[in-house]
């Protein structure tokens, strides 16, 4: 490991940084993609199994129709050409995270290939994307490892559950990305939240990555630069690492700079980087080596002799790009206009990729400067606190909208419904429970407000006089002092409202 | 003709994790040998003009709908496991010194 490592802007000044993506989606379907056993998540262990899922001897997988209908809309969306005939195929390898000793998936006859996505940057730049192919593939079952400190080295054993075991993934492999030097981190990151808007959209898959539903494992690797007169697109791609388990935005754009930094600091020390597998680890921003990758040749791949080729029809595919929402950008504009909101805000939105949010929050029920504020203001503050993107707060939209409309029925004041908020992400329940477990409410009894009002002038003799003298804005002092007293829970327009009573001034 | 040596034999044991000594790896190779020698025949009527088949039988889209059926308990599941611990399959220690 070298001390020294050099920042990812002094490494792209001397190098050519190339990516690649691949984003797994899980479907959304109600079924497994080769049995009937239930999608879902939280079950009790092995009770979504049966014995295609299990592998067990005689069983025979059939295609989940739906899955098949997903993929190609996935694919049509992505610009892809779609396969007259494709197949699906054996990936052999040993790891008891499939029961089978082989994963169904496919290989030299994916189902969608080479298509193209534009994707738009925060300050409107539109850079296309390549896509190699969208393929179809079943998801591995989940292992928990015993013993050590609880991480695959050093287990005594691990316990496999396979309910998410067959369940239906596309995955998205890009073809490689050059020349976007030191934008590479933000386009990266931009990709994967339009394939993350795009997979909603087509309402195929929930995208959300803090739970697994849309995974990336991000291919990085540095070429140098060709200088003047040189021709970049001669120069040989350099050796890649795979970083595996990158799973939320913020970490695919912080995994590429740590990839960068790490891999132009052997380069430029004289040193190789090694192709190999590495994993994220999100609470060092930094990335490890796992197993060196196996050779494609290694997972034995062959034609899946136990299902039938696909082969959808022309029509079928027509009838299925017919279904395509519009394009990311499309809809960003169309939500633009429909909230109203001046296009710095929007920008901003964007670039804190708070459009789905939002726009959840609004269909919530919240108006969308309310949805903004709340998003753009106090979450974003404590998002960025705490190094966490906003999707991945443990709050929802829903809560939200109940928090803005407890403030817009006048049941909690701003103090109130940030204090509500707060005890929300705290894991205490949605703000309106919040609010009640904690007592929190607006103090609109008037015999209560009044003697706290008739105290608070009492203590600030020469208020009442300032007021009675024409200077009303002096009514702030004792506002406040209301407030105070009632722990921020008064009324304060009808605080307001009874000291001009007591003061015989008109409000 | 296709043949396999004792190193792609002992190459193919480690990916298999199967532990094979000397005299299995001398044994295998030309027993394995003999095998795709056999197999191998077929590429001597494999002419450019026959197109590749992994599915014989002319058949495609054998889909079925998206419909949930039963699973198994989770009793009948773990029936046959070697070794269960709390609603899992229990597993031998998956990485050793090699990784």
């Amino acid at each position: 490991m070298s001390a020294t490592t050099d920042s990812y802007e002094e490494v792209l000044e001397r190098f050519d940084p190339v990516f690649g993506i691949e984003v797994h989606v899980e479907l959304n379907t109600q079924t497994k993609l080769f049995c009937g056993c239930a999608n879902g998540f939280g079950a009790e262990p092995n009770t979504q199994v049966c014995p295609v899922c299990l592998g067990l001897p005689g069983s025979l997988p059939v295609t989940n129709a739906k899955a098949v209908e997903s993929a190609i809309r996935l694919g049509l969306a992505l610009g892809c050409s779609i396969r007259e005939s494709s197949r699906f195929a054996r990936k052999n390898y040993f790891y008891p995270d499939l029961a089978k000793d082989y994963q169904i998936s496919q290989y030299d006859e994916p189902t969608c290939y080479d298509g193209a996505i534009d994707v738009i940057l925060g300050d409107g730049t539109t850079v296309t994307i390549g896509i190699e192919r969208a393929h179809i593939e079943e998801d591995a079952g989940k292992n928990t490892h015993v013993g050590g400190t609880g991480g695959i080295q050093g287990a005594d054993y691990s316990l496999v559950d396979y309910n998410r075991g067959g369940v239906p993934l596309v995955e998205i492999v890009t073809k490689p990305v050059t020349g976007m030097g030191l934008r590479t981190a933000e386009v990266a990151r931009a990709y994967v939240a339009t394939i993350r808007d795009i997979v909603k959209a087509l309402g195929i898959s929930d995208g959300r990555m803090e739970q697994g539903s849309l995974r990336a494992d991000v291919n990085l690797s540095l070429r140098p630069q060709a200088g003047p007169g040189g021709d970049q697109n001669e120069i040989p791609f350099g050796k890649r690492s795979e970083t595996k388990n990158v799973n939320s935005l913020r970490a695919i754009e912080k995994a590429i700079h740590f990839e960068v930094a790490r891999q132009g600091a052997l380069l430029s020390a004289g040193k190789a980087v090694t192709q190999e597998t590495r994993h994220w680890h999100e609470d060092t921003n930094s990335t490890t080596p796992g197993r060196s990758k196996e050779e494609a040749d290694d997972y034995r791949y062959f034609p899946e002799p136990d299902l039938m080729p696909v082969e959808p029809t022309e029509e079928w595919i027509e009838e299925l790009r017919a279904t395509l929402p519009e394009h990311p950008g499309v809809i960003r504009a169309r939500l633009q206009a429909e909230w109203g909101f001046a296009d710095l805000e929007m920008r901003d939105v964007v670039a804190a990729d708070a459009v789905g949010i939002i726009e959840d929050t609004v269909a919530a029920g919240a108006s969308p400067q309310a949805a903004r504020k709340w998003w753009m203001g106090e979450l974003a503050r404590i998002a960025n606190e705490t190094g966490t993107d906003l999707a991945d707060l443990p709050v929802t939209p829903e809560d939200v909208a109940e928090l803005q409309d407890l403030v817009a029925s006048g049941a909690l004041n701003d103090k109130l419904a940030r204090q509500a908020l707060a005890g929300t992400l705290a894991g205490e329940g949605s703000p309106r429970a919040v609010a009640e477990a904690r007592g929190l409410a607006i103090v609109s009894d008037g015999a209560a407000l009044e003697s706290a009002v008739d105290a608070a002038l009492a203590s600030q003799p020469d208020v009442l006089a300032k007021i009675q003298d024409g200077k009303v804005q002096a009514a702030g002092a004792i506002v406040g002092a209301v407030m105070k007293a009632t722990g921020g829970q008064a009324d304060a327009a009808l605080v307001r409202a009874i000291i001009l009573r007591r003061a015989g001034v008109e409000g | 003709m296709a043949s396999l040596d004792r190193a792609e034999v002992a190459r193919l044991a480690a990916l298999a994790r199967i532990d094979l000594d000397d005299r299995d790896l001398d044994r295998l190779s030309g027993q394995l040998s003999a095998i795709v020698d056999a197999v191998a025949k077929v590429q001597e009527v494999a002419t450019p003009d026959v197109p590749a088949t992994s599915h014989p039988i002319p058949m495609s889209n054998v889909h079925r709908p998206d419909e949930v059926r039963p699973s198994l308990s989770q009793e009948d599941a773990l029936a046959a496991a070697p070794a269960a611990e709390s609603g899992r399959f229990r597993v031998p220690q998956i990485l050793g010194e090699e990784a």
